[in-house]
């Protein structure tokens, strides 16, 4: 089975391979193929958790990338690892949206359903656009899978599906007969049944099959009967397409206008690791990560767990308490320490995250915000920690609130997080959210010397200028002028010196009960944060000024920026801008939502960022607010804005 | 710039210029002293010392010892030190805690720093109250304690702090008091040989809301009969004469009167890497005031060698780095100041990692990570 697809083909052009589709003609006439062009498309893979559906997409997205494509990713995935085989609470989805323009989101609706059974067509159905294309596996549609699924009648048997374009293949039938002759129990076999689909709609889609070739080579290096079980399914996948004649159409989507650059495609996750990575090699500061696993934050654990190479250790802690701990160690012995997590371990890390703003040690605290409150939703997205990131501690506890706003930005922010901790001695607190976090999208990454630098200032006991004291003692807590303490690090001899979680005298750091010591200490402490110089705000796309402002901040970025445009597109004065910085607040905030008529600021919490827009700003901000725990839709989020335009409502 | 590693200090060159704020009286001025007095022969400069504490009148201690110190939050000092071992391993790191502090808010990273072993003295002050909060009852306090929170007695079953450990793998057990100030500051010497987490439980009386707790085992009339101290190759013999000793029928220990109930041969000879016999001394938890009390033990109970986290972890990663061994490990550029100021590159004392890689490894980090950024797949748009 492990001839080229074509070598089984009889009925179409002879000596077709995976590798010799690039044909630039629209029509083939010999094989009654069509190429249809398409400008932007939208596929959901969705089936039984079990059913490799994650991997399905990350290859499709893969594949994608490679093609030249823009795009944007939306995993959507069970807490429970195996839920119950067939049932709704089972299904795993994975969205991909890709396009000849830039792509902004993963997409409101798909143009593509793949469904593997009866529940994945159930929970997607009312997602996928009137007159889509359904990819249905019959073999998840029996008397069990329906049953399991809540469906009293087959609707592949019914008129429900009436009104999509219905591809029906007996995938597990198919991937069985495939390997028959494989020395592979029924369970295996049916496991590469993705690796149908997949080749399918590589079919469907005109794409070479050797990246994931390539891939399955890397993946089952040690297994070679399932690598070449998975690659033979693969490839039928792929003929089926060719040869069954009842799939007559094939698309092609034109390579998007991309900046000229070199393209990777990239998690936010992934992206926000390699930062880190990279603020811990331009600084020559050895990385510390404390953490403790919690979804969706893990995957940067795992992947800083693989860094050895670069000097970075990895601590698994007992609890999310210990992880930041252990990170707060790590900062007193002068590393660039990190602790992960999200919502519910942000939680109890709260009286830890006092401590470092006390001892103004520098510390990044990552937050993979999902929705809450409690254990909530773990797999699914939510924006509602801000509030906490800004206030949850006791007492003034102020600190940086840095938000990541896509996979690609995850890199740049995260490395920005690290240089504002280690530049100004301060726990920084950098919000992400379970959609950045493993949603993923094309990355034009920057080579490491580009970046800016980091450049931590030690205590030098040849040069304590004035931080000592008459007697020759070192002051801990001198601050220069941007109110910044040095960092003096055990083993540095003559700058022995307590620092505890007590309120300390100015620049002895001795305990101290003073009133007005305690009042000036607040209050430097804030004054420390609130002088961190961060870049002016900038409208992201539309005009300087005009009627309605989209204020975001965090993963609703591609939302915003996707409505914008096609509000732009309707000749609407709209504008985006999104936040980086939550504190500080960049110093032209005020000014630059001065200049339009209203601002809206859309959240994927119940309010959050809008209270403190009203609060420090006294404008009518107004809310726009899904708490689904998905991303907000573009058209919903449209119609808001044109609500608030006096001349678009009434049109 | 001093040289401290040279010069020989003395306990005053531990003090420093904070007053000590303890009760008049309290336990905790007896350990703060040997601590003070032990230091300076351990071998180890000031500045390469850390107290680490939580919070608790114990707690208070690193504001005490002039050396570097961190009084952090209740219960996380183990979890702090791990982070500062794993990152400083040549770094001599003192955890000051206590009852409350190591066994009741702190309790799990407690266990988890014995059984990683990551490599440091833990002195556990117990005198089974809450001092600092003003008086309520504590883990280790007795069934039936009457205290602020329990007016008619606590309902709780105490931990057994020695067993606790034991049960936790640690791989150095021992037990002080603070009224005898040899003895201690021989197992203060003891915790900084061992290389591992030391935990060291030390009986520490609070004369303010819970006085005369440990006095049948501290006072010199009660003392000889209620405890037993345990030496390494030494039989366990107690009593005002050093009349009895005890024998192991099985796995009980039995005291008997030796010359009149048996030979001194028949007794149970102390062997520290026996964990079986650890475990018994540990169990030997007798309420003293009751009939037939076994004595209660002092001295290293168990001490095993055994692989510390940091060794292990920074092993793993000088084999990633392709470095000959953890040693070469670079400590970062705060580190770089460490031989007075005079730049990049300097090194610490002769024993100390280097601040920095060599300029060639750096560079070929620098490249590997543009390598590891760009990962597998790429594509160029013109």
């Amino acid at each position: 089975m492990s001839e080229s697809p074509s070598a089984q083909n009889g009925q179409t052009a002879a000596g077709e391979s995976p590798q010799s589709h690039g044909r630039e003609h629209a029509q083939d006439a010999q094989s009654q193929e069509r190429f249809e062009t398409r400008q932007e498309v939208v596929i959901k893979f969705a089936g039984d958790s079990g059913d490799g559906m994650q991997l399905t997409g990350g290859q499709f997205t893969n594949s994608t990338a490679l093609a030249g494509h823009d795009l944007a990713t939306f995993p959507d995935f069970p807490a429970e690892i195996r839920a119950p085989v067939g049932t709704l609470a089972g299904v795993s989805g994975f969205q991909i949206n890709f396009a000849s323009r830039p792509v902004y989101t993963p997409g409101d609706r798909c143009d593509v359903l793949v469904a593997m059974n009866a529940a994945a067509l159930k929970a997607n159905l009312e997602s996928l656009e009137p007159g889509g294309q359904l990819i249905l596996n019959r073999d998840g549609f029996d008397a069990k899978n329906l049953r399991l699924a809540g469906y009293d009648e087959n609707p592949l048997e019914g008129d429900g599906l009436q009104g999509y374009v219905r591809h029906e293949m007996d995938v597990t039938r198919l991937t069985r007969e495939c390997l028959k002759d494989y020395e592979l129990g029924t369970k295996e076999k049916d496991r590469c049944k993705n690796m149908f689909v997949l080749g399918f709609l590589y079919w469907m889609y005109d794409r070479p099959l050797e990246p994931t070739l390539d891939f399955l080579d890397r993946k089952f290096q040690k297994l070679p009967e399932v690598k070449a079980a998975n690659q033979a399914v693969l490839h039928a996948g792929y003929a089926y397409g060719d040869t069954t004649e009842t799939f007559s159409t094939r698309y092609r989507v034109p390579k998007a206008e991309l900046e000229p650059g070199t393209y990777r495609s990239i998690t936010g996750n992934e992206a926000t690791g390699l930062g880190l990575l990279a603020a811990s090699r331009k600084s020559r500061l050895p990385m510390f990560l404390g953490s403790y696993p919690i979804t969706p934050a893990s995957d940067i654990l795992h992947q800083l767990s693989g860094f050895k190479r670069f000097g970075v250790r990895t601590f698994q802690a007992e609890d999310e308490i210990a992880a930041i701990s252990a990170a707060i160690g790590a900062a007193f012995g002068g590393h660039l320490a990190v602790t992960t997590t999200s919502g519910p371990g942000m939680a109890l890390k709260g009286e830890a995250l006092g401590l470092a703003m006390m001892l103004e040690l520098p510390l990044v605290v990552i937050n993979i915000q999902r929705a809450g409150p409690s254990t909530g939703m773990p797999t699914k997205t939510e924006q509602a920690d801000l509030m906490q990131a800004l206030y949850g501690r006791n007492g003034e506890c102020p600190m940086p609130v840095l938000a990541i706003h896509s996979p690609s930005d995850a890199f740049e922010t995260a490395y920005e997080a690290c240089r504002i901790a280690v530049e100004h001695m301060t726990p920084v607190i950098l919000l992400s959210d379970g959609y950045i976090a493993n949603g993923a999208e094309p990355w034009r990454f920057p080579s490491a010397a580009a970046m800016p630098s980091i450049q931590p200032r030690f205590a030098d006991p040849a040069k304590l200028e004035k931080a000592i004291n008459e007697d020759g003692q070192f002051l801990p807590y001198a601050r220069d002028e941007r109110l910044v303490r040095a960092w003096a690090v055990p083993g540095v001899p003559d700058l022995e010196h307590r620092i505890g979680g007590l309120e300390k005298q100015a620049d002895t750091g001795n305990v101290s009960y003073d009133p007005d010591n305690h009042e000036n200490m607040v209050k430097t402490r804030a004054a420390k944060i609130d002088r961190i110089p961060v870049a002016d705000l900038e409208i992201d796309l539309g005009p300087e000024e005009g009627d309605v402002l989209i204020l975001g901040w965090g993963s609703t970025y591609g939302t915003c920026r996707a409505t914008v445009r096609d509000l732009l597109g309707e000749g609407l004065a709209v504008a985006h801008a999104h936040l980086r910085h939550i504190r500080p607040f960049p110093a032209n905030l005020g000014d630059l939502m001065a200049r339009f008529r209203r601002v809206i600021v859309p959240e994927i919490n119940d309010g959050q960022l809008v209270h403190l827009i009203r609060d420090r700003f006294l404008i009518d901000a107004v809310p726009f607010n899904r708490i689904k725990g998905t991303p907000i839709r573009k058209e919903e989020l449209a119609a808001a804005v044109k609500a608030l335009i006096p001349a678009a409502a009434n049109a | 710039m001093s040289d401290t590693s040279t010069v020989q200090l003395t306990a005053k060159d531990f003090a420093t210029d904070q007053d000590v704020r303890w009760c008049p009286g309290c336990g905790d001025y007896s350990i703060l002293k040997q601590v003070q007095s032990v230091l300076p022969g351990i071998g180890i400069p000031r500045e390469r010392i850390a107290v680490i504490s939580g919070i608790g009148c114990s707690s208070r201690f690193p504001y005490y010892v002039n050396s570097y110190g961190m009084h952090s939050i209740h219960g996380r000092a183990p979890a702090i030190v791990t982070g500062l071992k794993a990152t400083r391993p040549e770094l001599s790191i003192w955890v000051v805690t206590g009852d409350g502090d190591g066994l009741s808010i702190g309790g799990n990273h407690l266990i988890h720093l014995l059984r990683r072993n990551v490599n440091c003295n833990l002195l556990l002050f117990n005198n089974q109250i809450y001092g600092l909060t003003k008086g309520q009852y504590s883990p280790t306090s007795e069934a039936g304690k009457v205290a602020k929170s329990t007016p008619l007695g606590s309902v709780d079953h105490p931990f057994n702090p020695a067993a606790l450990a034991l049960g936790a793998d640690a791989s150095f057990v021992a037990r002080a008091m603070d009224r005898d100030p040899k003895h201690l500051q021989a197992m203060l010497r003891r915790s900084n040989d061992h290389h591992g987490t030391s935990f060291l439980e030390i009986y520490q009386n609070c004369n303010i809301f819970n006085d005369g707790a440990f006095f049948i085992f501290t006072d010199k009339d009660t003392k000889p009969q209620h405890t037993v101290f345990v030496e390494q190759g030494q039989p366990l013999v107690f009593g005002a004469q050093r009349e009895y000793a005890l024998k192991l029928d099985g796995f009980k220990p039995v005291p008997f009167k030796h010359g009149a109930e048996g030979s001194l041969d028949e007794a149970w000879v102390h062997d520290e890497s026996d964990p079986i016999k650890a475990t018994i001394l540990a169990r030997m938890f007798d309420d003293p005031r009751n009939e037939g009390a076994l004595p209660r033990p002092f001295g290293v109970f168990f001490a095993q060698t055994r692989e510390t986290y940091e060794d292990a972890l920074n092993a793993q990663l000088a084999a990633a780095m392709n470095l000959e061994g953890p040693a070469h490990l670079p400590t970062g550029p705060g580190m770089a100041f460490a031989g007075g100021g005079t730049g990049p590159q300097k090194a610490d004392t002769a024993d100390a990692a280097p601040a920095f890689l060599p300029p060639e490894l750096e560079a070929e980090l620098d490249a590997e990570l543009d390598r590891t950024i760009a990962g597998k797949d790429t594509w160029t748009v013109q």
